[in-house]
Protein backbone atom coordinates (compact mmCIF):
# COMPACT_ATOMS: atom_id res chain seq x y z
CA UNK A 1 0.00 0.00 0.00
CA UNK A 2 2.44 3.03 -0.94
CA UNK A 3 0.52 5.55 -0.20
CA UNK A 4 0.08 8.97 -1.90
CA UNK A 5 2.24 11.58 0.81
CA UNK A 6 0.45 14.86 0.78
CA UNK A 7 1.55 17.75 2.14
CA UNK A 8 5.41 16.96 2.72
CA UNK A 9 6.59 19.80 4.64
CA UNK A 10 9.97 21.05 6.52
CA UNK A 11 10.87 20.23 10.01
CA UNK A 12 12.13 22.81 12.80
CA UNK A 13 15.36 23.36 11.73
CA UNK A 14 14.85 23.22 8.17
CA UNK A 15 15.45 19.32 7.97
CA UNK A 16 12.97 18.53 5.19
CA UNK A 17 10.34 16.23 5.99
CA UNK A 18 10.79 12.81 3.50
CA UNK A 19 8.01 12.26 1.21
CA UNK A 20 9.86 8.57 1.49
CA UNK A 21 8.70 8.43 5.51
CA UNK A 22 5.11 7.21 6.71
CA UNK A 23 5.94 8.79 9.78
CA UNK A 24 8.59 11.57 10.20
CA UNK A 25 9.41 13.40 13.02
CA UNK A 26 11.09 16.35 13.63
CA UNK A 27 12.37 18.18 17.34
CA UNK A 28 9.75 16.74 19.08
CA UNK A 29 9.42 17.16 22.70
CA UNK A 30 7.39 17.03 25.36
CA UNK A 31 7.42 17.41 29.38
CA UNK A 32 4.82 16.73 32.19
CA UNK A 33 5.69 19.43 34.91
CA UNK A 34 9.10 18.75 36.05
CA UNK A 35 9.69 15.61 33.98
CA UNK A 36 11.10 16.42 30.33
CA UNK A 37 9.19 12.69 29.29
CA UNK A 38 10.87 13.74 25.23
CA UNK A 39 13.62 16.10 24.29
CA UNK A 40 14.11 17.28 20.52
CA UNK A 41 13.28 13.52 18.89
CA UNK A 42 13.61 13.31 15.68
CA UNK A 43 12.36 9.96 13.70
CA UNK A 44 11.47 8.42 10.20
CA UNK A 45 10.10 5.19 9.23
CA UNK A 46 10.19 4.60 5.45
CA UNK A 47 6.65 3.10 4.28
CA UNK A 48 6.37 -0.51 4.57
CA UNK A 49 9.12 -0.91 7.06
CA UNK A 50 9.03 -1.63 11.12
CA UNK A 51 10.70 0.58 13.44
CA UNK A 52 10.88 -1.08 16.86
CA UNK A 53 11.33 2.16 19.58
CA UNK A 54 13.56 0.56 22.02
CA UNK A 55 13.77 1.92 25.71
CA UNK A 56 12.69 0.93 29.59
CA UNK A 57 9.83 1.85 31.14
CA UNK A 58 9.38 5.35 31.53
CA UNK A 59 11.99 6.40 28.63
CA UNK A 60 9.15 8.20 26.22
CA UNK A 61 8.05 5.68 24.26
CA UNK A 62 4.31 5.56 25.04
CA UNK A 63 4.64 9.44 25.12
CA UNK A 64 5.96 9.67 21.67
CA UNK A 65 3.31 6.79 20.68
CA UNK A 66 0.73 9.16 21.34
CA UNK A 67 1.57 12.45 20.08
CA UNK A 68 2.06 10.58 16.62
CA UNK A 69 -1.49 8.99 17.46
CA UNK A 70 -3.03 12.30 17.79
CA UNK A 71 -3.82 10.96 21.67
CA UNK A 72 -1.31 14.25 22.84
CA UNK A 73 0.17 17.56 21.68
CA UNK A 74 3.69 17.75 21.45
CA UNK A 75 5.50 20.99 23.15
CA UNK A 76 7.45 21.55 20.47
CA UNK A 77 8.26 20.20 16.95
CA UNK A 78 6.13 18.80 14.07
CA UNK A 79 5.44 15.69 13.18
CA UNK A 80 3.98 13.79 10.21
CA UNK A 81 1.89 10.21 9.59
CA UNK A 82 0.57 9.30 6.31
CA UNK A 83 1.85 12.72 5.00
CA UNK A 84 -0.66 14.82 7.74
CA UNK A 85 0.71 16.72 10.28
CA UNK A 86 -0.17 15.79 14.10
CA UNK A 87 -1.59 18.83 15.22
CA UNK A 88 -3.08 20.19 12.20
CA UNK A 89 -4.93 17.53 10.30
CA UNK A 90 -6.17 15.51 13.11
CA UNK A 91 -9.05 13.68 11.85
CA UNK A 92 -8.02 13.03 8.27
CA UNK A 93 -4.49 11.46 9.95
CA UNK A 94 -6.98 9.56 12.63
CA UNK A 95 -8.95 7.88 9.56
CA UNK A 96 -5.70 6.42 8.00
CA UNK A 97 -3.91 4.84 11.50
CA UNK A 98 -4.64 2.27 13.50
CA UNK A 99 -3.34 2.25 17.65
CA UNK A 100 -3.00 -1.21 19.48
CA UNK A 101 -2.00 -0.48 22.89
CA UNK A 102 -0.19 -1.65 25.85
CA UNK A 103 -3.87 -2.35 27.59
CA UNK A 104 -5.76 -4.56 25.40
CA UNK A 105 -8.37 -1.51 24.57
CA UNK A 106 -11.44 -3.21 24.01
CA UNK A 107 -14.54 -3.86 25.87
CA UNK A 108 -14.45 -6.94 28.50
CA UNK A 109 -18.31 -6.62 28.13
CA UNK A 110 -19.23 -6.90 24.51
CA UNK A 111 -18.49 -9.92 22.37
CA UNK A 112 -15.41 -9.53 19.87
CA UNK A 113 -18.07 -9.02 17.04
CA UNK A 114 -19.72 -6.20 18.93
CA UNK A 115 -16.31 -4.65 19.89
CA UNK A 116 -15.11 -4.40 16.26
CA UNK A 117 -18.73 -3.49 14.73
CA UNK A 118 -18.55 -0.15 17.48
CA UNK A 119 -14.83 0.37 15.65
CA UNK A 120 -15.98 0.20 12.19
CA UNK A 121 -19.10 2.34 12.95
CA UNK A 122 -16.90 5.25 14.63
CA UNK A 123 -15.10 4.92 11.69
CA UNK A 124 -18.20 5.81 9.83
CA UNK A 125 -18.80 2.48 8.28
CA UNK A 126 -22.57 1.77 8.62
CA UNK A 127 -23.51 -1.52 10.70
CA UNK A 128 -23.85 -3.75 8.02
CA UNK A 129 -20.17 -3.20 6.73
CA UNK A 130 -18.58 -2.73 9.91
CA UNK A 131 -20.16 -6.12 10.91
CA UNK A 132 -18.74 -8.13 8.13
CA UNK A 133 -15.55 -6.61 8.14
CA UNK A 134 -15.43 -7.68 11.93
CA UNK A 135 -15.52 -11.03 10.90
CA UNK A 136 -13.36 -10.70 7.92
CA UNK A 137 -11.15 -9.91 10.93
CA UNK A 138 -12.20 -12.28 13.40
CA UNK A 139 -11.57 -14.79 10.81
CA UNK A 140 -7.76 -13.55 9.97
CA UNK A 141 -7.12 -13.45 13.86
CA UNK A 142 -8.26 -17.14 14.61
CA UNK A 143 -11.69 -15.77 16.64
CA UNK A 144 -13.74 -16.34 14.69
CA UNK A 145 -15.28 -18.88 16.96
CA UNK A 146 -14.99 -16.80 19.99
CA UNK A 147 -17.30 -14.19 18.20
CA UNK A 148 -19.77 -14.24 19.97
CA UNK A 149 -18.96 -14.32 23.53
CA UNK A 150 -17.88 -11.53 26.30
CA UNK A 151 -14.38 -10.98 25.53
CA UNK A 152 -14.18 -10.77 29.74
CA UNK A 153 -14.12 -14.86 28.70
CA UNK A 154 -11.24 -14.01 26.26
CA UNK A 155 -7.68 -15.13 26.95
CA UNK A 156 -4.84 -12.77 27.50
CA UNK A 157 -3.59 -13.34 24.18
CA UNK A 158 -6.46 -13.84 22.56
CA UNK A 159 -7.60 -10.15 23.63
CA UNK A 160 -4.58 -8.58 22.41
CA UNK A 161 -5.36 -10.24 18.86
CA UNK A 162 -8.81 -8.91 19.22
CA UNK A 163 -7.24 -5.29 19.97
CA UNK A 164 -4.99 -5.60 17.10
CA UNK A 165 -7.78 -6.67 15.42
CA UNK A 166 -9.53 -3.23 15.82
CA UNK A 167 -6.78 -1.04 15.23
CA UNK A 168 -7.04 -2.89 11.82
CA UNK A 169 -10.47 -2.36 11.26
CA UNK A 170 -10.28 0.66 8.51
CA UNK A 171 -7.36 -1.32 6.72
CA UNK A 172 -4.81 1.35 8.33
CA UNK A 173 -1.79 1.97 6.70
CA UNK A 174 0.42 3.25 9.16
CA UNK A 175 0.19 0.92 12.87
CA UNK A 176 1.08 1.83 15.97
CA UNK A 177 1.61 -0.97 18.70
CA UNK A 178 2.61 0.11 22.19
CA UNK A 179 4.27 -2.70 23.47
CA UNK A 180 1.93 -5.24 22.11
CA UNK A 181 3.55 -8.38 23.18
CA UNK A 182 4.04 -7.07 26.91
CA UNK A 183 2.51 -9.57 29.45
CA UNK A 184 1.39 -12.27 27.00
CA UNK A 185 2.64 -15.58 26.86
CA UNK A 186 5.61 -17.05 24.56
CA UNK A 187 3.09 -19.09 22.69
CA UNK A 188 1.00 -15.81 22.48
CA UNK A 189 3.69 -13.56 21.48
CA UNK A 190 4.98 -16.25 18.83
CA UNK A 191 1.38 -15.62 17.19
CA UNK A 192 1.39 -12.09 17.36
CA UNK A 193 4.90 -11.67 15.86
CA UNK A 194 3.37 -13.98 12.98
CA UNK A 195 0.35 -11.10 12.76
CA UNK A 196 2.47 -8.47 12.63
CA UNK A 197 5.30 -9.50 10.21
CA UNK A 198 2.17 -10.65 7.44
CA UNK A 199 0.81 -7.23 7.68
CA UNK A 200 4.19 -5.59 7.01
CA UNK A 201 4.59 -8.04 4.01
CA UNK A 202 1.08 -6.52 2.80
CA UNK A 203 2.53 -3.22 3.03
CA UNK A 204 1.34 -1.79 5.94
CA UNK A 205 4.34 0.35 7.87
CA UNK A 206 4.19 -0.19 11.55
CA UNK A 207 6.17 1.66 14.70
CA UNK A 208 6.12 -0.85 17.66
CA UNK A 209 7.28 0.13 20.87
CA UNK A 210 9.12 -2.83 23.42
CA UNK A 211 11.43 -3.20 25.95
CA UNK A 212 12.07 -6.24 24.78
CA UNK A 213 15.09 -6.85 22.80
CA UNK A 214 14.51 -10.16 21.12
CA UNK A 215 10.90 -8.52 19.91
CA UNK A 216 12.82 -5.71 18.24
CA UNK A 217 15.58 -8.07 16.93
CA UNK A 218 12.78 -10.14 15.05
CA UNK A 219 10.84 -7.72 13.90
CA UNK A 220 12.28 -4.14 13.32
CA UNK A 221 13.80 -3.16 9.97
CA UNK A 222 15.79 -0.35 11.97
CA UNK A 223 15.56 0.56 15.68
CA UNK A 224 15.32 3.50 17.36
CA UNK A 225 16.64 3.81 21.15
CA UNK A 226 15.08 6.22 23.54
CA UNK A 227 16.47 6.91 26.88
CA UNK A 228 15.14 9.53 29.41
CA UNK A 229 13.25 11.21 26.42
CA UNK A 230 16.27 11.43 23.41
CA UNK A 231 16.61 9.13 20.90
CA UNK A 232 20.17 7.88 21.48
CA UNK A 233 21.22 5.42 18.69
CA UNK A 234 19.39 4.48 15.56
CA UNK A 235 19.90 1.62 13.04
CA UNK A 236 19.38 -1.65 11.59
CA UNK A 237 19.82 -4.33 14.21
CA UNK A 238 23.29 -5.59 13.03
CA UNK A 239 23.97 -1.81 12.51
CA UNK A 240 23.51 -1.44 16.33
CA UNK A 241 25.23 -5.09 17.01
CA UNK A 242 28.57 -3.62 15.32
CA UNK A 243 28.74 -0.54 17.34
CA UNK A 244 29.30 -2.39 20.01
CA UNK A 245 32.03 -4.33 18.37
CA UNK A 246 33.47 -7.71 19.32
CA UNK A 247 32.90 -11.06 20.70
CA UNK A 248 30.95 -11.44 24.29
CA UNK A 249 32.33 -13.64 26.69
CA UNK A 250 30.13 -15.10 28.74
CA UNK A 251 31.04 -17.03 32.63
CA UNK A 252 28.41 -18.72 34.48
CA UNK A 253 30.00 -18.86 37.95
CA UNK A 254 29.48 -22.23 40.54
CA UNK A 255 28.89 -19.37 43.26
CA UNK A 256 27.29 -16.46 42.69
CA UNK A 257 29.29 -15.03 45.63
CA UNK A 258 32.67 -14.79 43.52
CA UNK A 259 31.48 -12.38 40.95
CA UNK A 260 33.51 -9.50 42.07
CA UNK A 261 36.47 -11.77 42.22
CA UNK A 262 35.66 -13.37 38.49
CA UNK A 263 35.42 -9.68 37.84
CA UNK A 264 38.90 -8.84 38.91
CA UNK A 265 40.33 -12.05 37.34
CA UNK A 266 38.33 -10.99 33.66
CA UNK A 267 39.87 -7.51 33.97
CA UNK A 268 43.18 -7.73 31.83
CA UNK A 269 40.74 -8.89 28.80
CA UNK A 270 38.58 -6.18 28.12
CA UNK A 271 39.08 -2.48 28.31
CA UNK A 272 34.85 -2.33 29.45
CA UNK A 273 33.83 -3.02 33.16
CA UNK A 274 32.05 -6.32 33.42
CA UNK A 275 28.48 -6.51 33.70
CA UNK A 276 27.59 -8.70 36.49
CA UNK A 277 24.20 -10.08 37.31
CA UNK A 278 23.01 -13.11 39.20
CA UNK A 279 26.05 -15.77 38.81
CA UNK A 280 26.91 -13.96 35.13
CA UNK A 281 29.19 -12.51 34.56
CA UNK A 282 29.60 -10.85 30.94
CA UNK A 283 32.43 -8.74 29.09
CA UNK A 284 33.36 -7.85 25.90
CA UNK A 285 36.68 -8.90 24.71
CA UNK A 286 39.08 -8.29 21.88
CA UNK A 287 39.62 -11.29 19.89
CA UNK A 288 38.21 -14.59 19.38
CA UNK A 289 41.13 -16.96 19.47
CA UNK A 290 41.93 -18.58 22.83
CA UNK A 291 39.91 -15.79 24.91
CA UNK A 292 37.93 -18.66 26.48
CA UNK A 293 41.27 -20.59 27.17
CA UNK A 294 42.25 -17.54 28.62
CA UNK A 295 39.89 -16.60 30.63
CA UNK A 296 39.69 -20.13 32.40
CA UNK A 297 43.17 -19.57 32.93
CA UNK A 298 42.42 -16.41 34.98
CA UNK A 299 39.43 -17.11 36.58
CA UNK A 300 41.05 -20.56 37.85
CA UNK A 301 44.23 -18.89 38.84
CA UNK A 302 41.46 -16.70 41.34
CA UNK A 303 39.87 -19.76 42.69
CA UNK A 304 36.92 -19.23 40.78
CA UNK A 305 34.61 -22.13 40.09
CA UNK A 306 33.09 -22.40 36.42
CA UNK A 307 29.60 -23.68 35.36
CA UNK A 308 29.72 -22.87 31.78
CA UNK A 309 31.96 -20.65 29.65
CA UNK A 310 30.85 -19.49 26.17
CA UNK A 311 31.64 -16.75 23.74
CA UNK A 312 28.70 -15.10 21.54
CA UNK A 313 27.76 -12.56 19.22
CA UNK A 314 26.77 -9.46 20.98
CA UNK A 315 22.97 -9.13 20.99
CA UNK A 316 20.68 -5.82 21.82
CA UNK A 317 20.97 -6.38 25.41
CA UNK A 318 24.82 -5.83 24.78
CA UNK A 319 23.87 -2.94 22.80
CA UNK A 320 21.41 -1.42 25.17
CA UNK A 321 24.04 -1.59 28.14
CA UNK A 322 27.03 0.08 26.34
CA UNK A 323 24.63 2.85 25.12
CA UNK A 324 22.90 3.63 28.58
CA UNK A 325 24.70 2.16 31.39
CA UNK A 326 22.07 0.25 32.38
CA UNK A 327 19.82 -2.57 31.27
CA UNK A 328 16.97 -2.79 29.19
CA UNK A 329 14.31 -4.23 31.12
CA UNK A 330 14.91 -2.47 34.47
CA UNK A 331 14.40 1.21 33.78
CA UNK A 332 14.54 3.77 36.27
CA UNK A 333 11.25 4.59 36.27
CA UNK A 334 8.69 1.80 36.26
CA UNK B 1 -23.28 17.65 13.21
CA UNK B 2 -24.88 14.33 11.92
CA UNK B 3 -21.48 12.57 12.92
CA UNK B 4 -22.18 13.59 16.11
CA UNK B 5 -25.58 12.38 16.38
CA UNK B 6 -24.55 8.98 14.68
CA UNK B 7 -21.53 8.63 17.19
CA UNK B 8 -23.02 9.10 19.92
CA UNK B 9 -25.91 6.83 19.27
CA UNK B 10 -22.88 4.18 18.64
CA UNK B 11 -21.17 4.60 22.24
CA UNK B 12 -24.66 4.52 23.98
CA UNK B 13 -25.64 1.72 22.18
CA UNK B 14 -22.50 0.33 23.46
CA UNK B 15 -22.98 1.03 26.80
CA UNK B 16 -26.45 -0.41 26.80
CA UNK B 17 -25.50 -3.86 25.40
CA UNK B 18 -22.94 -3.72 28.13
CA UNK B 19 -25.51 -3.38 31.01
CA UNK B 20 -26.89 -7.08 31.31
CA UNK B 21 -23.70 -8.55 30.94
CA UNK B 22 -22.59 -6.41 34.32
CA UNK B 23 -24.72 -8.02 36.43
CA UNK B 24 -23.60 -5.92 39.40
CA UNK B 25 -24.59 -3.29 37.70
CA UNK B 26 -27.92 -4.41 36.35
CA UNK B 27 -29.11 -5.53 40.42
CA UNK B 28 -28.15 -1.74 41.26
CA UNK B 29 -30.74 -0.78 38.64
CA UNK B 30 -33.73 -3.22 39.65
CA UNK B 31 -33.56 -4.87 42.95
CA UNK B 32 -31.94 -2.28 44.78
CA UNK B 33 -35.07 0.64 44.11
CA UNK B 34 -36.99 -1.77 45.24
CA UNK B 35 -35.48 -2.78 48.31
CA UNK B 36 -35.29 0.82 49.10
CA UNK B 37 -38.84 1.45 48.84
CA UNK B 38 -40.06 -1.67 50.71
CA UNK B 39 -37.88 -0.61 53.54
CA UNK B 40 -39.00 2.89 53.96
CA UNK B 41 -42.65 1.78 52.81
CA UNK B 42 -42.39 -0.78 55.80
CA UNK B 43 -39.76 -0.69 58.25
CA UNK B 44 -39.50 3.76 58.71
CA UNK B 45 -42.81 4.26 56.71
CA UNK B 46 -44.93 3.91 60.11
CA UNK B 47 -42.59 6.03 62.13
CA UNK B 48 -43.12 8.81 59.30
CA UNK B 49 -46.15 11.42 59.39
CA UNK B 50 -46.89 13.17 56.06
CA UNK B 51 -49.10 15.84 55.18
CA UNK B 52 -51.75 14.80 53.02
CA UNK B 53 -52.01 11.45 51.71
CA UNK B 54 -50.37 8.01 52.23
CA UNK B 55 -46.52 7.92 52.46
CA UNK B 56 -46.37 5.80 49.68
CA UNK B 57 -47.53 8.79 48.15
CA UNK B 58 -45.37 10.74 49.66
CA UNK B 59 -42.54 8.43 49.28
CA UNK B 60 -42.22 7.37 45.23
CA UNK B 61 -41.66 10.60 44.12
CA UNK B 62 -38.59 11.45 46.49
CA UNK B 63 -37.47 7.99 45.96
CA UNK B 64 -37.19 8.09 42.44
CA UNK B 65 -35.43 11.44 42.19
CA UNK B 66 -32.72 9.88 44.56
CA UNK B 67 -32.70 7.12 42.66
CA UNK B 68 -32.34 9.14 39.00
CA UNK B 69 -29.67 10.93 41.00
CA UNK B 70 -27.38 7.91 42.18
CA UNK B 71 -27.85 6.64 38.25
CA UNK B 72 -25.15 8.70 37.22
CA UNK B 73 -23.08 6.09 39.07
CA UNK B 74 -22.70 3.86 36.44
CA UNK B 75 -21.10 7.25 34.15
CA UNK B 76 -19.03 7.83 36.73
CA UNK B 77 -18.09 4.24 36.88
CA UNK B 78 -17.74 3.19 33.14
CA UNK B 79 -15.64 6.70 31.85
CA UNK B 80 -13.35 5.84 34.91
CA UNK B 81 -12.67 2.63 33.93
CA UNK B 82 -12.78 3.36 30.24
CA UNK B 83 -9.48 5.64 30.95
CA UNK B 84 -7.67 3.26 33.06
CA UNK B 85 -8.53 0.42 30.59
CA UNK B 86 -7.55 2.74 27.38
CA UNK B 87 -10.67 2.83 26.01
CA UNK B 88 -11.00 6.34 25.90
CA UNK B 89 -7.52 6.16 24.02
CA UNK B 90 -8.55 3.92 21.60
CA UNK B 91 -12.08 6.26 21.12
CA UNK B 92 -9.60 9.21 20.89
CA UNK B 93 -7.27 7.80 18.00
CA UNK B 94 -10.68 7.07 15.89
CA UNK B 95 -11.57 9.83 13.33
CA UNK B 96 -15.01 10.03 15.47
CA UNK B 97 -16.54 13.41 17.24
CA UNK B 98 -15.23 14.21 20.10
CA UNK B 99 -18.23 14.78 22.37
CA UNK B 100 -19.73 11.49 21.23
CA UNK B 101 -17.79 9.85 24.43
CA UNK B 102 -19.79 11.78 27.27
CA UNK B 103 -22.57 12.67 25.07
CA UNK B 104 -23.02 8.90 24.60
CA UNK B 105 -22.39 7.83 27.97
CA UNK B 106 -25.29 10.20 29.00
CA UNK B 107 -27.65 9.83 26.67
CA UNK B 108 -27.45 5.91 27.72
CA UNK B 109 -28.31 7.08 31.28
CA UNK B 110 -31.67 8.17 30.14
CA UNK B 111 -32.56 4.77 29.35
CA UNK B 112 -31.08 3.34 32.09
CA UNK B 113 -32.79 5.97 34.54
CA UNK B 114 -36.18 5.55 32.26
CA UNK B 115 -35.86 1.80 33.56
CA UNK B 116 -35.43 1.91 36.85
CA UNK B 117 -38.12 4.99 36.95
CA UNK B 118 -40.06 2.35 35.74
CA UNK B 119 -39.70 -0.16 38.06
CA UNK B 120 -39.88 2.06 40.95
CA UNK B 121 -43.62 3.21 39.73
CA UNK B 122 -44.67 -0.39 39.06
CA UNK B 123 -43.34 -1.14 42.68
CA UNK B 124 -45.38 1.82 43.90
CA UNK B 125 -48.21 1.28 42.39
CA UNK B 126 -47.92 -2.36 44.18
CA UNK B 127 -47.94 -0.91 48.12
CA UNK B 128 -50.52 1.50 47.32
CA UNK B 129 -48.93 4.76 45.15
CA UNK B 130 -51.36 6.16 42.62
CA UNK B 131 -51.16 9.06 40.06
CA UNK B 132 -54.23 11.82 41.57
CA UNK B 133 -53.21 14.37 38.68
CA UNK B 134 -54.09 14.96 34.75
CA UNK B 135 -51.79 13.19 32.28
CA UNK B 136 -50.14 16.48 31.16
CA UNK B 137 -48.70 17.06 34.50
CA UNK B 138 -48.03 13.01 35.12
CA UNK B 139 -45.52 13.21 31.68
CA UNK B 140 -44.17 16.63 32.76
CA UNK B 141 -43.45 14.97 36.00
CA UNK B 142 -41.42 12.21 34.13
CA UNK B 143 -39.71 14.69 31.86
CA UNK B 144 -38.54 16.86 35.23
CA UNK B 145 -37.38 13.59 36.61
CA UNK B 146 -35.39 12.29 33.58
CA UNK B 147 -34.05 16.01 32.68
CA UNK B 148 -32.70 16.11 36.15
CA UNK B 149 -30.86 12.46 36.40
CA UNK B 150 -29.27 13.82 32.65
CA UNK B 151 -27.85 17.03 34.12
CA UNK B 152 -27.10 14.95 37.01
CA UNK B 153 -25.12 12.38 34.70
CA UNK B 154 -22.63 15.47 33.83
CA UNK B 155 -21.93 16.10 37.80
CA UNK B 156 -21.20 12.19 37.61
CA UNK B 157 -19.44 12.24 34.35
CA UNK B 158 -17.08 15.35 35.72
CA UNK B 159 -16.54 13.26 39.30
CA UNK B 160 -15.36 10.13 37.24
CA UNK B 161 -12.83 12.20 34.78
CA UNK B 162 -11.98 13.95 38.39
CA UNK B 163 -10.79 10.49 40.32
CA UNK B 164 -8.23 8.21 40.10
CA UNK B 165 -10.16 5.19 40.38
CA UNK B 166 -13.27 3.56 40.36
CA UNK B 167 -13.24 3.12 43.95
CA UNK B 168 -12.41 6.96 44.45
CA UNK B 169 -15.53 7.70 41.77
CA UNK B 170 -17.69 5.37 44.28
CA UNK B 171 -16.42 6.66 47.69
CA UNK B 172 -16.56 10.66 46.88
CA UNK B 173 -20.01 9.96 44.71
CA UNK B 174 -21.77 8.46 47.35
CA UNK B 175 -19.89 10.85 50.25
CA UNK B 176 -21.93 13.55 47.99
CA UNK B 177 -25.24 12.17 47.14
CA UNK B 178 -25.90 10.73 50.24
CA UNK B 179 -26.56 13.94 52.49
CA UNK B 180 -28.30 15.73 49.68
CA UNK B 181 -30.76 13.00 49.02
CA UNK B 182 -31.02 13.07 52.76
CA UNK B 183 -31.06 16.11 54.19
CA UNK B 184 -34.37 16.65 51.81
CA UNK B 185 -37.92 16.52 51.54
CA UNK B 186 -37.52 13.21 49.89
CA UNK B 187 -38.31 10.66 52.52
CA UNK B 188 -39.49 13.10 55.47
CA UNK B 189 -41.13 16.49 56.00
CA UNK B 190 -38.80 19.39 56.02
CA UNK B 191 -40.52 20.55 59.20
CA UNK B 192 -39.32 17.40 61.12
CA UNK B 193 -35.95 18.20 61.26
CA UNK B 194 -33.74 20.54 63.17
CA UNK B 195 -33.56 23.86 62.13
CA UNK B 196 -30.26 23.56 60.56
CA UNK B 197 -30.63 20.73 58.72
CA UNK B 198 -34.23 22.16 57.86
CA UNK B 199 -32.65 25.37 56.16
CA UNK B 200 -30.15 22.88 54.35
CA UNK B 201 -33.25 20.94 53.17
CA UNK B 202 -35.29 23.97 52.24
CA UNK B 203 -32.61 25.32 49.94
CA UNK B 204 -31.40 21.68 48.64
CA UNK B 205 -32.39 21.43 44.85
CA UNK B 206 -33.25 17.74 45.90
CA UNK B 207 -35.94 18.94 47.88
CA UNK B 208 -37.11 21.28 45.03
CA UNK B 209 -36.80 18.77 42.38
CA UNK B 210 -38.85 16.24 45.05
CA UNK B 211 -41.58 18.71 45.70
CA UNK B 212 -42.47 19.57 42.41
CA UNK B 213 -42.50 16.07 41.14
CA UNK B 214 -44.65 15.26 44.35
CA UNK B 215 -46.82 18.02 43.09
CA UNK B 216 -47.01 16.84 39.46
CA UNK B 217 -48.00 13.47 39.99
CA UNK B 218 -50.18 13.31 43.47
CA UNK B 219 -51.42 16.92 43.69
CA UNK B 220 -49.92 18.00 46.68
CA UNK B 221 -49.04 21.76 47.57
CA UNK B 222 -45.20 22.71 47.31
CA UNK B 223 -43.92 25.64 48.58
CA UNK B 224 -41.40 25.90 45.57
CA UNK B 225 -42.08 27.00 41.91
CA UNK B 226 -41.96 24.42 39.01
CA UNK B 227 -40.09 27.29 36.96
CA UNK B 228 -37.13 26.49 40.13
CA UNK B 229 -36.90 22.95 39.39
CA UNK B 230 -36.46 23.74 36.13
CA UNK B 231 -34.07 26.14 36.43
CA UNK B 232 -31.99 23.98 38.97
CA UNK B 233 -31.69 21.15 36.05
CA UNK B 234 -30.80 24.12 33.80
CA UNK B 235 -28.05 25.09 35.88
CA UNK B 236 -26.28 21.80 36.62
CA UNK B 237 -26.10 21.32 33.41
CA UNK B 238 -24.91 24.13 32.26
CA UNK B 239 -22.12 24.02 35.07
CA UNK B 240 -21.42 20.27 34.62
CA UNK B 241 -21.39 19.74 31.45
CA UNK B 242 -18.56 22.08 29.99
CA UNK B 243 -16.67 20.84 33.09
CA UNK B 244 -17.02 17.44 32.46
CA UNK B 245 -16.12 17.92 28.72
CA UNK B 246 -12.97 20.62 29.91
CA UNK B 247 -11.98 17.41 32.66
CA UNK B 248 -12.24 14.96 29.88
CA UNK B 249 -10.10 16.92 27.25
CA UNK B 250 -7.10 17.50 30.05
CA UNK B 251 -7.73 13.66 31.52
CA UNK B 252 -7.63 12.06 28.14
CA UNK B 253 -4.73 14.18 26.74
CA UNK B 254 -2.32 12.75 29.82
Amino acid sequence: MADVVEGAGRGRAGAPISTASAISARGISKSFGDLRALRDVDLDVTHGTVLGLLGPNGAGKTTLVRILTTLLLPDAGTASVAGLDVVADQNRLRERIGLAGQYAAVDENLTGIENLTMVGRLYGSRRATAKARGRELLEQFDLLDAASRPVKTYSGGMRRRLDLAAALVARPPVLFMDEPTTGLDPRSRLDLWDVIETLVSEGTTVLLTTQYLDEADRLADRIAVIDHGSVIAEGTPDELKDRVGGERLEVHLEDAAQAAAAARALGPMSDEQPVLADGLVRIGVKGRSGAIIEAVRLLDAEGVGIDDIALRRPTLDDVFLALTGHAAEDGDQP
Amino acid sequence: MRRLLSDTLVVAERNLIRLPRAPELLLAFTLQPIMFVLLFRYVFGGAIRVPGGSYAEYLIPGIIVQNIAFGGFVTALGLNEDMQKGIIDRFRSLPMARAAVLAGRTLADIVTNGLSMTILVVTGLIIGFSFQTAVLHVVVGIVLALTFGYAFSWVFAFLGLLVKSPEAANSVGFLAVFPLTFISSAFVPGQSLPTPLRQFSDVNPFTIIVNELRWLWTGQPSPDQLWQAFAWVAFILVLFSPLAVQRYRRAAGR
